[in-house]
């Protein structure tokens, strides 16, 4: 388990790979990569009962993690290759034809990590749901964890799992939401606004935590407190900063979906230390 | 007629049937619905085992992604509504978490096509084939009476990957054998004929064998098929039997798009081109009406069928 030292370290090579990546493709997600780069570091370094070596999609009695933001895989294809789901060269193959690490996470393309195919959004709560249930069924103590985005909170299906995890005490179920207030056409107030999201996760019977998605302590915490929820689902709702950690992608919508030049990629690398070689 | 209809039954009460046994034989098999138990007739199961039965509230969308869950961790759901409800309104859904997902997903379909009946257009689904048979990987099946539809669910169970299976509300004639066993992907002989071959699925299965009777009595021997998969299609004993025969009716309770014709044409024009006819819905909404009055009126009944196939056998 590492420390908080450790996930700085850990976190600082994921941005680097994010930004690599993203640059190498000349295509991907490195906006929402980058703001949800500290909470996933902590979850798949820290946090969760997982063993890369002895991985299957049911993983019987070890955590499993459902990304419902299916388009940042950047952040997620480099955090399961650092932990050891597969080869940290394969990062290199990112959004290639014929690779394992598609554009959106696919289980057709038998990608170790991967529980579950997603990319059109508001979908991967109702599936983290379904494994909560599954385990519960089972006698299951592990966890199930789910990220989602603010903007994804537009979808429907959202509110309709919202509801149905509760009803169900889906206490095994700690959802994630990378709450940067951007999405593609801007900001989240100025396209949806969401109004008081943690009141709309309480008033659908959840145990909702606030916490700052760019300082572990924080994040440590948070996930620690959601494990006390009684025999409610939590929703962690992490402050977070689109783009967090490059000056020029720092708190736009406009680095959602767009790569950068050479350029730009060797000013947004000068930025980021280099920890544990790059692939 | 060789078959004998045993009492009138809805296929969804096979369904529900079956789903209780394959329930009792494994014990992985659990069973979602949205707000519908008692219309999907899932109340034995529900009863029985009450654990393993999953209500979701009116929320289609997200039960197909809890049941996409709950077959990660190894169990085999069956998730049920109006087939309008669990096609149409989730097909996205059942495109990403079942389909390319890979996960060992039942979509339990009931009130098909018209014969749903008074609730009208807004219920009755014609669309739901075509909607399923183009996503990779799903299986379709559409039995025609209680006791194949019973056998089917139960067969759906012990089939690992996606199913799509479509059944309906009316009580209608049920002819084939109690306790068969169902082979997925197998077109079934109903009646051999050398004439004209009538493919047929679901409820048009009976008013096959109908319509081959009026043929009979007129000197023409029909033959006729029961298309209870169709998706993977049956493709050589379509092609082996209009070898035979050199003229295809395809009668089925869904619009021409995407639907069995269409499908069965395929087929032929690349295998065996031969003249055809459809018996279905055209490209049209459903209306109000009881189920016989409605199939009357669409034109897929006993008679239209009798009728398509001397147009065919005439230009032979």
């Amino acid at each position: 388990m590492a420390n908080i030292e450790e996930l700085k370290r850990i976190s600082s090579q994921v941005r680097r790979d994010i930004v690599r990546m993203v640059s190498a493709a000349q295509s991907g997600h490195p906006g929402g990569s980058l703001s949800s780069a500290d909470v996933l570091t902590a979850l798949y370094f820290n946090v969760m009962n997982i063993d890369p070596s002895n991985w299957s999609r049911e993983s019987k009695g070890q955590d499993i993690f459902v990304l419902s933001a299916g388009h940042i895989t950047p952040v997620y294809y480099s955090i399961l290759s650092r932990r050891g789901f597969f080869p940290v060269e394969e990062l290199a193959t990112f959004r290639k034809f014929g690779a394992r690490l598609q554009g959106h996470p696919s289980v057709e393309k038998g990608l170790p990590g991967i529980t579950q195919a997603s990319g059109s959004l508001g979908q991967g709560l109702s599936a983290a749901a379904g494994v909560a249930l599954g385990k519960k069924l089972d006698g299951d103590a592990s966890r199930v964890y789910v990220l989602c985005g603010d903007g994804e909170s537009e979808e429907g299906q959202i509110w309709e799992a919202a509801m149905f995890a509760s009803h169900h005490k889906l206490n095994n179920l700690i959802a994630i939401t990378d709450w940067n207030g951007q999405q593609i056409d801007g900001t989240v107030d100025a396209v949806s606004g969401q109004g008081d999201l943690e009141s709309k996760w309480k008033a659908f019977g959840w145990n909702v935590i606030v916490a700052d998605g760019h300082d572990f302590e924080s994040i440590l915490d948070a996930f620690d407190k959601a494990k006390e929820s009684g025999e409610l689902p939590t929703m962690i709702l992490f402050k977070t900063d689109m783009g967090h950690g490059i000056d020029f992608m720092s708190g736009t919508c406009k680095w959602h979906g767009k790569a950068p030049s050479a350029e730009q990629c060797e000013q947004a690398l000068a930025q980021i230390e280099e920890t544990l070689g790059d692939y | 007629m060789k078959y004998t209809d045993t009492g009138k039954k809805d296929t969804r009460s096979g369904f529900g049937a079956g789903l209780y046994e394959a329930g009792k034989q494994d014990s992985r098999v659990v069973a979602l619905t949205a707000d519908l138990k008692g219309s999907l007739k899932m109340d034995k199961f529900a009863d029985e085992f009450p654990e393993r039965f999953v209500q979701c509230g009116i929320a289609e969308a997200n039960m197909i992604g809890v049941a996409a869950g709950l077959a990660i961790t190894g169990k085999i759901p069956f998730a049920g509504s109006f087939a309008e409800f669990v096609t149409g309104r989730v097909y996205d859904q059942i495109r990403q978490e079942v389909c390319y997902g890979e996960t060992n997903v039942k979509i339990a379909a009931s009130h098909a096509g018209i014969t749903l009946g008074e609730d009208g257009a807004t219920h009755q689904t014609m669309e739901d084939i075509a909607l399923m048979r183009a996503l990779p990987g799903m299986v379709v099946i559409n039995p025609c009476d209680y006791n194949q539809t019973k056998a089917a669910t139960i067969a759906a169970a012990k089939y690992d990957g996606p199913v799509y299976l479509r059944f309906g509300r009316p009580s209608v004639p049920n002819f084939t054998p109690e306790d068969q066993d169902f082979e997925i992907g197998k077109a079934y002989v109903m009646n051999e004929g050398k004439d004209v071959t009538i493919f047929a699925t679901g409820h048009t299965v009976w008013e096959a064998l109908k319509a081959a009777d009026m043929l009979e009595a007129e000197g023409i021997c029909a033959e006729v098929i029961d298309i209870a998969t169709i998706k993977p299609l049956d493709e050589q004993a379509v092609v082996e039997s209009v070898m035979k025969t050199g003229a295809a009716v395809v009668a089925e309770e869904h619009n021409m798009p995407g639907g069995l014709g269409e499908l069965i044409a395929g087929v032929l024009a690349a295998r065996r081109p031969s003249p055809m006819a459809y018996v279905n819905g055209g490209d049209k909404f459903g209306q109000t009406g009881k189920p016989a009055e409605l199939m009357a009126a669409y034109g897929i009944d006993a008679e239209h069928i009798a009728e398509a196939a001397k147009t065919v056998i005439d230009r032979k």
